[in-house]
């Protein structure tokens, strides 16, 4: 199973550029703002649905994930802080995601053993459901 | 700033369509196999998908001759004089109308009590019993011995090896409800108070999704459960690992865990076969972490779930009858440290 994801995003990264090329050919698109480096939005959902984020979260996008232990997660991208200790920056929610124990060492919200490129991708998912430039930082 | 404008619709379009595609793509994720009656893997389904395509392609026969029948009417019915004479009228009646019908109603009615005697026939002697009861809304399943004694108790997954049959003993806990694996067999309802069985063979390997199918409260949707046939080998080692007790944890923030489960309640209501914790109101969790899903195949078992699960079970599926437990932070990370050690 986590080969088979593995393998799965190592296609998905090949066929990026061809899909990025594709696209800039339609004019209007060009200006799509590009993901960070290395983050896959369509993974970062599935992997937020499959390792429990929405028994904790609201998510947008997602219906299954309405839990009320944490706080929801719409217009994330908006927030000036994360957890309200760390000022939000693509980074630094990729960092939180994958060990928030480092941040907060109290927190409840658990250690899922992520790597950080599928923290990555679970930001990129999140930081999509908002206004802002993933690339830039930059609100709409 | 036009540009910028731009950029977001577009980007919000191709967002649309990628998360409808997302989305259907995880809702089948999230049933983690699809439930199909099209499919069947045991003779029981195979004769109950049979008799329905039998019935399918009759009635659309039938229902085909009619229209031409129909259509033949109305296009006779605009020349003068065109009606059939008056036997040749009552002798299409008599056919079409009585005959006909009588001959395929009678071999349908035959066809079905013929499946229904073999499917209710009493399992071979080589059978495999299991006991499943009925909860609102999760699956208690039971392992038997020869002599009916409970030898490995797990929820929610029932694990069966490749062609050897199983029968199924079906009790339930409180209201009514029914056991259905669409690959395996036809449903059975499961009653308080009156033993029902059912038996099947599955012949290939493989997870099938079963579901409750008697409306029984607000989580009847989210009460199904996996029947996983695997290898003889596969299945003996699977019995032998349920059947033991949980194994004391040698981590320290496991013991915590252990310490949590038994101090805050979960106890009261829960098992693990080998610590002081025999509640029965819930799912016997001796070997939670080898299961699947978690809440009757709600969610998948892994970390976050569990912890959410946990904190706020009624947000991922409400009404069911598990407490919120509010936990200290370091409390519920021990807690689910400990329970990912119960393999
Ligand atoms: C009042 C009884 C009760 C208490 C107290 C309780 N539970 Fe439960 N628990 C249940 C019931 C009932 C279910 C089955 C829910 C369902 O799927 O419908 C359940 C399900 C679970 C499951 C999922 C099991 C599976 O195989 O799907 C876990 C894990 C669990 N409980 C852990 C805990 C923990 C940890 C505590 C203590 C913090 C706890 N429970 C306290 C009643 C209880
Ligand atoms: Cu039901």
């Amino acid at each position: 199973m986590g080969n088979k994801v593995v393998i799965i995003g190592k296609l998905w990264r090949l066929m990026l550029p061809i899909a990025l090329a594709l696209l800039s050919g339609c004019g209007e698109r060009a200006s799509v703002p590009e993901l960070p480096a290395r983050a896959d939005v369509k993974r970062g959902r599935q992997l937020a649905e499959q390792v429990g984020c929405g028994s904790c979260h609201r998510i947008p996008g997602i219906p299954s994930a309405n839990g009320q232990v944490g706080p929801p997660l719409e217009g994330l991208a908006e927030r000036a802080y994360i957890a309200g200790i760390l000022p939000n920056h693509f980074d630094t929610l990729a960092a939180w995601i994958a060990e928030p124990q480092r941040f907060a060492p109290n927190s409840a919200m658990p250690n899922l053993g992520l790597s950080e490129d599928q923290a990555r991708d679970i930001a990129a998912y999140l930081y999509s459901q908002g206004r802002r430039n993933i690339q830039t930082g930059e609100e709409f | 700033m036009i540009v910028k404008r731009n950029a977001h619709t577009g980007n919000r379009m191709s967002c649309g369509l990628g998360s409808l595609l997302s989305c259907v793509m995880a809702s089948t994720a999230r049933a983690q196999n699809e439930q199909t009656v099209f499919e069947p893997v045991s003779d029981h389904a195979e004769g109950i998908v049979w008799l329905w395509w039998a019935m399918f392609w009759v009635g659309a026969v039938i229902f085909l001759a009619v229209m031409l029948l129909l259509a033949v009417g109305l296009w006779r019915a605009r020349r003068p004089n065109s009606g059939l004479g008056e036997s040749a009228s009552r002798n299409l009646v008599i056919a079409a109308g009585v005959a006909i019908p009588l001959v395929i109603l009678l071999t349908l009615v035959g066809g079905s009590l013929m499946l229904g005697r073999s499917i209710a026939a009493d399992p071979p002697p080589n059978v495999m019993r299991v006991r499943v009861t009925g909860w609102m809304w999760w699956w208690q399943v039971d392992y038997l011995d020869q002599d009916g004694k409970v030898i490995a108790s797990t929820a929610n997954e029932i694990h069966v090896p490749v062609g050897r049959p199983v029968e199924v003993q079906l009790i339930s806990a409180d209201v009514i409800h029914s056991f259905w694996v669409p690959q395996l067999h036809g449903k059975t309802d499961v009653m308080p108070g009156q033993l029902n069985s059912t038996w099947f063979t599955a012949e290939k390997a493989g997870v099938y999704r079963g579901q409750c199918a008697e409306f029984c409260g607000v989580q009847h949707a989210l009460m199904a459960f996996l029947v996983i046939a695997e290898a003889e080998t596969d299945f003996r080692r699977w019995l032998e690992r349920q059947a033991a007790p949980a194994e004391m944890p040698e981590n320290p923030r496991a013991r915590f865990g252990l310490e949590v489960f038994l101090d805050r309640g979960c106890a009261s209501c829960h098992t693990v076969r080998g610590t002081d914790a025999q509640g029965n109101i819930g799912p016997d969790l001796t070997h939670l972490a080898s299961r699947r899903t978690l809440a009757a195949v709600t969610i998948p078992n892994t970390r976050g779930h569990l912890g959410g699960w946990i904190s706020d079970p009624h947000s991922v599926k409400e009404g069911v009858f598990m407490p919120r437990t509010l936990l200290e932070p370091e409390e519920l990370t021990a807690l689910t440290v400990y329970l990912e050690t119960l393999e």
